[in-house]
């Protein structure tokens, strides 16, 4: 107990002159904080980026696209395949209604807001009759539905956002003009990214004839998949592959999520041995301030032990506080800061926010008091070993 | 010049403080190093692309293929030296995590346009005589260890082989290289195999590369080009190269940005730490200064001292923490060719070089500044 209660009184005495050391203090606090706001920031990218794409999707949902498809992009269907599709078992019915949409998929040019003179690869998504039935979250937000038949188009609230596409107003494409008449959300998933229109329109707008590039089926339960799948790919009248809807997004994300968090680790590793030697520099300019007051503490009979834990304390509390700025100035620039890049599977763009979650706020502070730890040992070794007699006669 | 014995002295008086302003300066510029590379490689190589060559592609997208009969109506529009297509194949080799581009090129026109791509003729004229021959990339052959002779095997996404089944068989008959900038990660075969293989072959092409005549007349080029097929079945877009790379480049978002925002972070941390260290060591020497002054050392003399002292500091550890960088980067991309490119261009070593310098000033300028005004006799009574 007394070994502990002198810890506690040296590491007292230790805060309690912080203030007269402020100078040194702040480059360890702010290096530390420069650390923690780049790796958060960077990982937030990945974590928003992976949050859009992993609510894409549905378990209860079923894609089909033509086997060896690796996207939506590179499929393509034929109408009579997709009568076919839709006859499968384990496909969800309301009434006579089957609950599957046939789907188009192609990207168009259009300018971003941000900057206006370079184009983006924006996605269509030509709908079925029941594309509105098999996406229970999809609502229209702003606006109304289109009407089938029509050049009517619905946008995805991120694409709406992001790009140059305004509601009620006319969208150019080539020699297609098309009417924006609502808005929707998909609970941030990938569809707020796309740009909807009636799949017919779309096909006479591309040539595509009765052709289609995916169906989506909703499943009467999330056990019937692997039926749907055997009932298709053992059928010699049809080459196509079955995804669970879920699944295919994940795989979308993870390429890009590993580079962002690879390069966003990296580049925080590195920063962090910068941010140790800025602490370790503190810390040993404290010791040195602090060298004839660690030797009369030693002299009046305290430890080494305990003058060891005041530094490493007082380093470690200066990371935490570094920390704990770096995080709030992080998640105040860019928590939900909207932003848009390219999907290299499907070539196309996609609309999401950056998010600063509660874990990535922990990472960051882990990591602030791992530098601190890391900063205040070899100057906590080197106050330990403070030869009494000489520290007492400096100066 | 005779001052530079203090100044390393002073440098060194504190061995382990000098040793980790050092090193913190090191990092820093080594991840400056790290960072402006992979800038670099998703910049696509627009520092090379062609001012003299234009991209025309579908007005709508990219994505959309353009009629094969515009060939010729470019290839005899004024001011166009030489037409070639190019036609994304999106096959995938083994797994589809080993991506690679694939272009279906008409082999005679793109490598007439495209000189930076260095082909020996032996293997040139092995290419043109294989209608399945295919020339890659140095980086991706590395990446894949494939050689000359081979057979390469790929499973089509877009368009299935007309002899049934999914897969496409090619000969790599020659190897591609070039300089840093280049992107070696391409593979290019017989536009004529493609088109013959196919159940898809119906006279599209993916986009054209048009080498013009005089560059100052691009601009008007591309506008002839663009009437031309207006109001036709696919209108196009034509643009320089550079601005196609550069806006493509702008499709994965601003890379640089976020870059050049970290490397600012970066190098603000630093600066703190390198400012207030010097500040520190100066003012332990107050009294030595003053003993300097007293001696008769001009002020100049004074402020000269310490900034050589930070200059010494930074560009020491500056100059190691970029050169360790810039091996790395002749190592070899660590991904083995995920990335197009990878290199460290001279223009950012420079920049380098010149902000360590700025930096060096900077921190030295406060306390320089302090040790000039000081006062001789209140710095000699404050011990």
């Amino acid at each position: 107990m007394r070994a502990l209660s002198q810890v506690f009184a040296v590491v007292a005495l230790n805060f309690r002159t912080i203030p007269q050391r402020l100078g040194s203090s702040m480059v360890s606090i702010i290096g530390v904080a420069g650390v923690v706001i780049v790796l958060v920031s960077v990982l937030s990218i990945a974590s928003g980026f992976a949050a859009a794409m992993q609510s894409s999707g549905s378990t209860s949902r079923a894609l089909v696209m033509r086997s060896g498809a690796d996207s939506e992009m590179t499929s393509g269907l034929g109408g009579p395949d997709v009568d076919i599709i839709k006859q499968a078992p384990g496909v969800a019915r309301n009434g006579q209604t089957i609950l599957a949409s046939e789907e188009l998929y192609v990207i168009i040019d259009l300018p971003r807001r941000s900057t206006p003179d370079a184009p983006a690869n924006v996605p269509v998504r030509g709908i079925g009759a029941q594309a509105m039935a098999v996406r229970d979250e999809v609502s229209i937000v702003q606006g109304r539905m289109l009407q089938y038949g029509t050049n009517e188009v619905i946008v995805g609230r991120g694409a709406a956002n992001q790009f140059v596409i305004d509601l009620d107003k006319d969208l150019k494409s080539g020699t297609n003009v098309w009417r924006v008449v609502g808005i929707f959300e998909a609970d941030g998933g990938v569809a707020e990214s796309e740009i909807w229109i009636d799949a017919h329109t779309l096909q006479g707008a591309y040539r595509r004839g009765n052709s289609y590039q995916s169906l989506l089926a909703k499943l009467d339960s999330t056990d019937s998949l692997k039926a749907f799948t055997d009932y298709l790919t053992t059928n010699p009248n049809l080459d196509v592959m079955v995804k669970q809807e879920k699944e295919y997004y994940a795989g979308q994300s993870t390429a890009l999520v590993n580079l962002i968090q690879t390069i966003g680790f990296a580049i925080a590793f590195l920063m962090g041995i910068g941010a140790i030697f800025g602490a370790i520099l503190t810390m040993y300019s404290a010791v040195a301030a602090r060298s004839r007051e660690i030797a009369t503490l030693r002299a009046l009979g305290f430890n080494a032990t305990s003058v060891v834990l005041s530094v490493l304390t007082e380093s470690m509390l200066l990371g935490a506080l570094g920390g704990v700025i770096g995080g709030i100035l992080a998640y105040v620039a860019f928590n939900g800061y909207q932003a848009s890049t390219l999907n290299f599977q499907t070539f196309s763009q996609v609309a999401f926010a950056f998010r600063v979650t509660p874990q990535l706020l922990t990472t960051g502070i882990i990591y602030a008091l791992l530098i601190g730890l890391v900063g205040g040992l070899f100057p906590a070794i080197k106050a330990a070993r403070l030869p009494i007699s000489k520290a007492l006669r400096e100066l | 010049m005779k001052l530079l014995p203090l100044v390393w002295k002073n440098i060194w008086r504190r061995k382990i403080r000098t040793i980790f302003t050092l090193l913190s300066v090191f990092v820093a510029f080594l991840l400056y190093g790290i960072l402006m590379t992979v800038r670099t490689s998703f910049t696509f190589g627009v520092e090379i692309a062609g001012l003299d060559r234009l991209v025309t592609i579908h007005k709508v997208s990219l994505i959309m293929p353009l009629p094969i009969a515009y060939k010729q109506k470019i290839q005899t529009t004024p001011g166009v030296t030489t037409v070639a297509h190019s036609s994304w194949f999106g096959g995938v080799y083994q797994d589809p995590k080993n991506f690679f581009a694939q272009m279906a090129v008409s082999p005679q026109e793109f490598f007439d346009i495209y000189t930076e791509f260095k082909i020996p003729p032996d293997q040139m004229k092995a290419f043109m005589g294989d209608r399945q021959g295919a020339i890659v990339g140095v980086d991706v052959a590395k990446r894949f260890g494939w050689k000359i002779g081979d057979k390469l095997p790929l499973t089509a996404t877009i368009y299935q082989p007309r002899s049934g089944g999914k897969t496409w068989e090619f000969n790599i008959v020659g190897l591609y290289d070039g300089e840093d900038a280049v992107d070696k990660t391409q593979m290019f075969f017989h536009y004529d195999y493609l088109k013959e293989n196919s159940r898809m072959g119906d006279g599209l092409v993916g986009w054209y590369i048009i080498k013009v005549a005089d560059p100052s007349q691009s601009a008007q080029l591309a506008k002839t080009l663009d009437d031309m097929f207006a109001n036709s079945q696919a209108e196009t877009k034509t643009s320089s190269e550079k601005s196609f790379v550069e806006g493509f480049a702008k499709q994965i978002g601003d890379i640089g940005a976020i870059m050049i925002a970290i490397v600012t972070a970066v190098m603000f941390v630093l600066l703190l730490v390198a400012a207030t260290t010097m500040a520190q060591s100066v003012r332990e020497r107050t009294s030595e200064l003053a003993v300097l002054k007293t001696l008769g050392f001009e002020n100049g003399a004074i402020v000269g001292l310490v900034l050589a002292e930070s200059l010494f500091i930074v560009l020491l550890g500056g100059c190691l923490g970029l050169g360790l960088a810039w091996l790395f980067v002749q190592g070899g991309d660590p991904t083995k060719g995920m990335l197009p490119i990878f290199m460290l261009p001279a223009s950012n070593l420079v920049a380098g070089v010149a902000l360590m310098i700025a930096m060096g000033l900077i921190a030295g300028a406060l306390p320089a500044f302090s040790a000039m005004q000081l006062r001789i006799t209140d710095a000699l009574r404050r011990s």
